[in-house]
């Protein structure tokens, strides 16, 4: 089973670089987005239903800017990644070129989401 | 090491899912793109903060937001065209992520009575999210 598998710090050592770091993170901010969607979901029904301090305080928790700030990351991550993924499928000649895909991907990420966070902490913490 | 088999070539489940991730993937960032410009061209620019921006065009419902500004926009977002987008969104959301899932499911699991188990269980989520999600949205 593989489960059983016991791979410990030794997974840290394999030099995948650019691709492998997609790969996982796009896993992870994909279970991260199936579990925030089922929260707003739920939350949202709760809210609706009962409208109590537990509706509210999930709602709390998730309208503050901390967490929106993580949340901008992961979809605009996820989005993109997404996007190269269908490019790539799409084209698959341009394999030969998934590196420099993936800094280009880096490159266009970082101005979107470091003008979208700039504009939210500015304006959460500015008073306006 | 048991994981999962090949799928088969040529049309199949697995073949139609990796289609459709595809599609709702695109289909997902341009129905943020409409919804996103939508919102600025009803006068969000001078009336929300970003993340309520964000929170309102992926999800344009008073349930969704408590404590965020939102002041003479909603007129503007309550007709049939933004709970039929808001339908569409969280089908095509819910269906992905589940399905994502799904695959992480198949990638780690061996055959085992484990896998059986979780993939009932993510069927189950399926249905019982978009379930609430016709309920909340069509309720308002």
């Amino acid at each position: 089973m593989v489960l059983k598998r016991n791979v410990g710090l030794s997974g840290l050592k394999y030099r995948g670089g650019g691709p492998m770091l997609a790969w996982s993170l796009h896993r992870i901010s994909g279970i991260t987005l199936i579990s925030l969607l089922s929260l707003h979901v739920l939350s949202s029904f709760f809210q609706h239903q009962l409208g109590n301090d537990l509706a509210t305080n999930i709602n709390i928790i998730y309208e503050s800017i901390y967490v929106q700030v993580f949340i901008v990351f992961v979809v605009i991550f996820h989005g993109l990644n997404g996007l190269r993924i269908i490019i790539l499928d799409t084209f698959p000649k341009l394999i030969e070129y998934q590196r420099e895909v993936i800094w280009l991907q880096w490159l266009a990420f970082i101005p979107i989401y470091g003008l979208t966070v700039f504009v939210m902490v500015t304006r959460a913490f500015g008073g306006n | 090491m048991a994981s999962r088999t090949t799928p088969r070539l040529g049309f199949s489940f697995e073949y139609l899912m990796w289609i459709f991730t595809r599609i709702s993937g695109l289909a997902l960032i341009l129905m943020a793109i409409v919804g996103l410009s939508m919102a600025l061209f009803m006068g969000a620019r001078t009336q929300m903060d970003m993340g309520t921006l964000l929170r309102w065009s992926f999800f344009p419902n008073s349930y969704h937001v408590v404590n965020s500004d939102i002041p003479d926009v909603v007129p503007g977002w309550a007709n049939a065209y933004w709970q039929v987008m808001q339908l569409i969104i969280v089908f095509f959301g819910v269906t992905h992520g589940v399905n994502g899932l799904r695959i992480i499911v198949e990638d780690y699991m061996g055959s085992t009575w484990v896998r059986i188990f979780l993939r009932g269980l993510l069927f189950l989520l399926w249905i019982f999210l978009f379930l609430v999600a016709i309920y909340v949205v069509t309720t308002v």
